[in-house]
C-alpha cells in the first residue's frame, strides 16, 4: 500500500534520555527540554522541516515519551498536521513474533522501515531531535540529488580539538567522504559530522537490512552503517553547513547555548524564512512593574516581573517578585522567585519555587533545580549544586 | 457547560467614529487590544469559556481584518466537526440588501443560521466590551426566573458626555426584573448600565427582530427591547469584575493604561480562564543593554533598547536606543527608531517612526498615529 508518493520523508531520532542533562530529563526525553524563553529542543527540528517544504515527518521516541508525545500532538503547532502527510510518534512496539526496544539509531529506522514504504520515498533525511539550528533541508537534498549520491551528511566545521566528540570524515575536492570514523581519539579532519543524513531511500533499506543481520553491529549510523556504505563503495558526500549548530547535550551546552541567545550569538529567532514554531502557552503579555530592573534577558508571555533580571531568560508564566535578583540564569515556565531571594547562574526547572530571601547558585559552577522544587525561605543551594524534581530544600 | 442548551451570536459590525483614526480601516470587534487581543478575543473566548461551541459572527464593515484574525477558529478551539465558529459576512438576499442598519437587520438577515442551530437559546453580544465572566450563571437565571430576555449589566457611574455612546441604563425591581430602560440619557439616574449581552430564546429573538424590522426599526436597545418592558420578561444579572467599553478614543486609551493594573490583570486573566487570540509564533521580548521598562505589558516578538514606562506595546514592536516611551499604546510591528520621544502616543500597526522624532499628546487627548504611516 502506497498512500501518496513523497519525495523526502523526515525521520527524527527522539529516544535519547540525555542522561548528561541529569534533573532535566528525569521524567522526560531530552528533546523535550525547555530551551530559548518558549520553546523545546525539537521545535527546531520540526520547525526546520516546515521551513523546508517537508511535510511527513516520524518522530522515534523512547526513554519517558509522555511528555514529549504530548508536546508533540498532532504536529499543528508546527503546521505538521497535513491530509496528505502528518506528524507520527512512532514508540517500539510489539509484533506478532518479536518485539523489542530500538536497539541503536538505525535500528530504530530499520523497525519502521513499512511506516516509511507508506510513502515511497525517493530520500529518508534522517535527524535527531537534540541539537539547535535553523536550516533549510531542502538545499541539503538537492545537492544530494545533484550529486547523485547515496548518502549526504551534512557537516560543520569544529576545532581540530573538540572534533573527537563527532563522526568525523576526510573529503576530496568534490566533497566526497573518502574517510570516515565515529568519535576517533586522533581526529584527522574537523569536519563534524552533525548527524544529519539525506540517504536515497533504496540504498538505506539494504543497509540496513545487512546492518540488522550483523549480530556484533550496534545498529548506530555512526558507528555501522556509514563506515559500510563507504566500504561498500557507495557513494557518501558531506555538505557543509556554516550556521549556528549546537549539540545541547549537557548542562552547560544548555546554559550557554541560551547565553548565546542574548548576546545575539545563537540561534536567529528573528529570522522570518526559517521561522522556529512551538506550542503556544496561550497567555496573556508579560508585565514589568515599577522599580523593575530588565536588561540584556528575553522574557515570555505571561512573566510578571517587580525585581531585578539581568542577562537571563525566563519562560511563559515566570515570576519575579520585588527584591529579587535573577542573573545569568534560565527561568523555566511558571517558577516563582520570591521577595528578596537570589539566582545567579542556575537553570531552573517548570514549576520551581524560590521561597522569600532564598540563595540559589553562585558564579562558579551552573546549579539546577528540577521541576516542582520549593526551597524554603532563607533556604541556600550553593554553586554548582543539583537538586531533584518535587523535593524541599530547607533552611541550614 | 452550554454546549447544548445555548449559541452564540455576536454582532461584530460596530461603527463608531468616537474612535476616528482606529476604525477607519477596521470594525470595533477587530480593534487591537492589550497587547496581543483583538477586541472580541474577550467575547468570544468568553463564550468558549463558558461551554458555548456554537458561534455566529455577524460581520459588515472592513471585514477582512477580522476574518483574517479569525481564521477557521482553531485557535478558540472553535474548528469543530458539530458546530464551531461560523463567521457571516454581509451578503445579498430578498430580504437584506446585505448593507445594515442596526443589529436588528442585521440578525435577521442570518435567520437560517438562528434556525439551523441545534440549541435553543441565544446568546446575543456586541463586540466593544472587554471582560472576563462564565455565562453559565446568567443561563441558570434566566431559566430560574424564567425570563424572556436576560440582560447582563455592570455597576458604573455616569462618565462624561462623551462615554454617552450606546448607554444602556437599567432600572430593576427587587427580583432583578428590568422595569425601565434609558437609553444614551444624559439625565439617568440609574447606575446599572447594560453591557450588550443578551440572552433569550432564539425563536423569541426570530419573532422580535422579524417584528421590528417589519416596521422599518433595526435597533435593539430603542426598538425591540424598550417598546417591550411590560410586555416580556426582561431580567437583568449582574457582572461583577472589571468592565471596559470602547466607546470612545479616550476609552480605548484608558482601557489599555487599565490593563496595566494589577487587580485588572487579575479579574480579565484570571488562572482557568484564558483569552484566547491569534497565535503569531514570535519568539519572547529581548531586553537589550539600554533597556529601561517600568509599567508595562509587553506581546511576544519585541525588541527594546530604550526606556518604556507606562506603555501598552503589541507583538512585533522594536524600540531603539534611547527612545523614550511614556504613556503609549504601540500596535503590532511597529518600529520606533533611536532617540524618539513619545508622550501619550497610539501608533497604529506597521507604522514607523524615524529617529529623533518627538510626539506629544495631552492627558485625554492622544496623540493618534494612522496605520503604516512613516514619520
Amino acid at each position: 500500500m502506497i498512500r501518496n508518493k513523497k519525495r523526502c520523508v523526515a525521520m527524527i531520532l527522539a529516544g535519547g534520555q540525555g542522561s548528561r542533562l541529569g534533573v532535566l530529563t528525569k521524567y522526560r526525553a531530552k528533546p523535550a527540554v525547555p530551551f530559548g524563553g518558549k520553546y523545546r529542543i525539537i521545535d527546531f527540528t520540526l520547525s526546520n522541516c516546515t521551513n523546508s517544504g517537508i511535510d511527513t515527518v516520524g518522530v522515534l521516541t523512547q526513554y519517558e515519551p509522555l511528555e514529549l508525545n504530548s508536546y508533540i500532538g498532532s504536529g499543528a503547532a508546527w503546521d505538521l498536521d497535513s491530509v496528505t502527510g502528518g506528524t507520527f510518534v512512532l514508540p517500539p512496539y510489539m509484533a506478532k513474533d518479536s518485539g523489542r526496544w530500538y536497539s541503536g539509531t538505525a535500528d530504530a529506522i530499520r523497525q519502521n522501515v513499512f511506516f516509511i514504504d507508506l510513502y515511497d520515498p525517493d530520500y529518508v533525511l534522517v535527524l535527531s531531535g537534540d541539537h539547535v539550528y535553523q536550516m533549510d533541508y531542502n538545499k541539503m537534498i538537492r545537492a544530494h540529488r545533484e550529486k547523485g549520491a547515496d548518502v549526504t551528511i551534512a557537516v560543520l566545521k569544529v576545532p581540530l580539538s573538540e572534533a573527537h566528540r563527532f563522526g568525523v570524515m576526510m573529503t576530496d575536492g568534490e566533497g566526497r567522504v573518502t574517510e570516515f570514523a565515529e568519535k576517533p581519539k586522533e581526529p584527522k579532519s574537523d569536519l563534524a559530522s552533525m548527524g544529519i543524513y539525506v540517504f536515497s531511500w533504496k540504498k538505506l533499506k539494504e543497509y540496513l537490512k545487512k546492518d540488522a543481520e550483523d549480530e556484533n553491529s550496534d545498529n548506530d549510523f555512526g558507528k555501522n552503517v556509514l563506515p559500510a556504505m563507504l566500504s561498500g563503495g557507495e557513494k557518501l558526500y558531506a555538505y557543509r553547513f556554516s550556521g549556528y549548530w549546537k549539540d545541547v547535550g549537557t548542562i552547560e551546552s544548555l546554559w550557554e547555548a541560551n547565553m548565546e541567545l542574548l548576546d545575539s550569538r545563537g540561534v536567529n529567532l528573528w529570522d522570518k524564512d526559517l521561522k522556529v514554531y512551538a506550542r503556544n502557552p496561550n497567555k496573556p503579555p508579560h508585565y514589568v512593574g515599577f522599580g523593575a530592573e530588565v536588561r540584556n534577558s528575553m522574557i515570555a508571555e505571561g512573566c510578571n516581573v517587580y525585581g531585578k533580571v539581568e542577562h537571563s531568560v525566563l519562560f511563559p508564566g515566570v515570576t519575579v517578585k520585588e527584591g529579587a535578583c535573577v542573573r545569568d540564569s534560565v527561568i523555566m515556565q511558571d517558577a516563582v522567585i520570591e521577595e528578596n531571594s537570589t539566582v545567579i547562574k542556575t537553570i531552573i526547572d517548570e514549576d520551581t519555587k524560590i521561597l522569600e530571601g532564598a540563595r540559589v547558585g553562585g558564579d562558579g559552577e551552573i546549579t539546577v533545580l528540577g521541576a516542582n522544587v520549593t526551597v524554603e525561605a532563607g533556604a541556600v543551594i550553593p554553586e554548582g549544586g543539583r537538586t531533584e524534581p518535587k523535593s524541599t530544600v530547607k533552611k541550614g | 457547560m452550554l454546549n447544548k442548551d445555548v449559541f452564540g451570536l455576536i454582532y461584530a459590525s460596530e461603527d463608531n467614529y468616537n474612535l476616528r483614526e482606529l476604525v477607519i480601516e477596521r470594525s470595533v470587534a477587530a480593534l487591537p487590544i492589550g497587547g496581543r487581543y483583538r477586541a472580541i478575543d474577550f467575547t468570544l473566548s468568553n463564550m468558549v469559556e463558558s461551554g458555548i461551541k456554537n458561534v455566529g459572527v455577524i460581520t459588515l464593515k472592513n471585514y477582512k481584518s477580522l476574518m483574517d484574525h479569525l481564521g477557521s477558529g482553531k485557535e478558540w478551539d472553535l474548528a469543530r466537526k458539530n458546530n464551531g465558529l461560523l463567521v457571516m459576512p454581509p451578503y445579498d438576499t430578498t430580504a437584506s440588501k446585505g448593507i445594515y442598519q442596526g443589529m436588528c437587520d442585521a440578525v435577521y438577515s442570518k435567520i437560517d443560521y438562528l434556525r439551523r442551530a441545534s440549541q435553543d437559546y441565544c446568546l446575543l453580544s456586541g463586540s466593544y466590551t472587554i471582560y472576563s465572566t462564565d455565562y453559565s450563571r446568567m443561563f441558570e437565571e434566566h431559566i430560574k426566573k424564567n425570563a424572556d430576555i436576560t440582560i447582563m449589566y455592570s455597576t458604573e457611574e455616569k462618565k462624561t458626555d462623551e462615554a454617552i455612546y450606546d448607554d444602556v441604563r437599567l432600572y430593576t425591581d427587587e427580583d432583578g426584573r428590568v422595569t425601565d430602560i434609558e437609553y444614551e440619557s444624559k439625565l439617568s439616574r440609574s447606575n446599572k448600565l447594560g453591557m450588550d449581552v443578551y440572552l433569550m430564546n432564539k425563536t423569541l429573538l426570530e419573532t422580535l427582530v422579524r417584528n421590528a424590522c417589519a416596521r422599518g426599526k433595526y435597533d435593539f436597545v430603542t426598538d425591540v427591547l424598550i417598546p417591550n418592558i411590560n410586555k416580556l420578561k426582561i431580567c437583568a444579572v449582574p457582572h461583577k469584575g472589571y468592565v471596559g467599553r470602547l466607546t470612545s478614543l479616550n476609552d480605548y486609551f484608558n482601557i489599555n493604561m487599565d490593563m496595566l493594573k494589577k487587580d485588572v490583570q487579575r479579574d480579565l486573566f484570571a488562572a482557568g480562564h484564558p483569552v484566547y487570540t491569534k497565535i503569531k509564533d514570535e519568539p519572547p521580548v529581548k531586553y537589550k543593554e539600554n533597556a529601561s521598562v517600568e509599567n508595562s505589558i509587553l506581546g511576544d516578538g519585541c525588541t527594546v533598547d530604550g526606556s518604556v514606562e507606562n506603555c501598552v506595546i503589541f507583538r512585533g514592536v522594536s524600540v531603539g536606543r534611547g527612545a523614550k516611551l511614556r504613556n503609549c499604546i504601540i500596535m503590532q510591528e511597529c518600529t520606533i527608531a533611536e532617540g524618539c520621544e513619545l508622550t501619550n502616543v497610539i501608533i497604529d500597526k506597521f507604522s514607523e517612526i524615524k529617529h529623533d522624532i518627538r510626539l506629544m499628546g495631552a492627558p485625554g487627548f492622544p496623540v493618534v498615529i494612522r496605520k503604516g504611516a512613516i514619520i
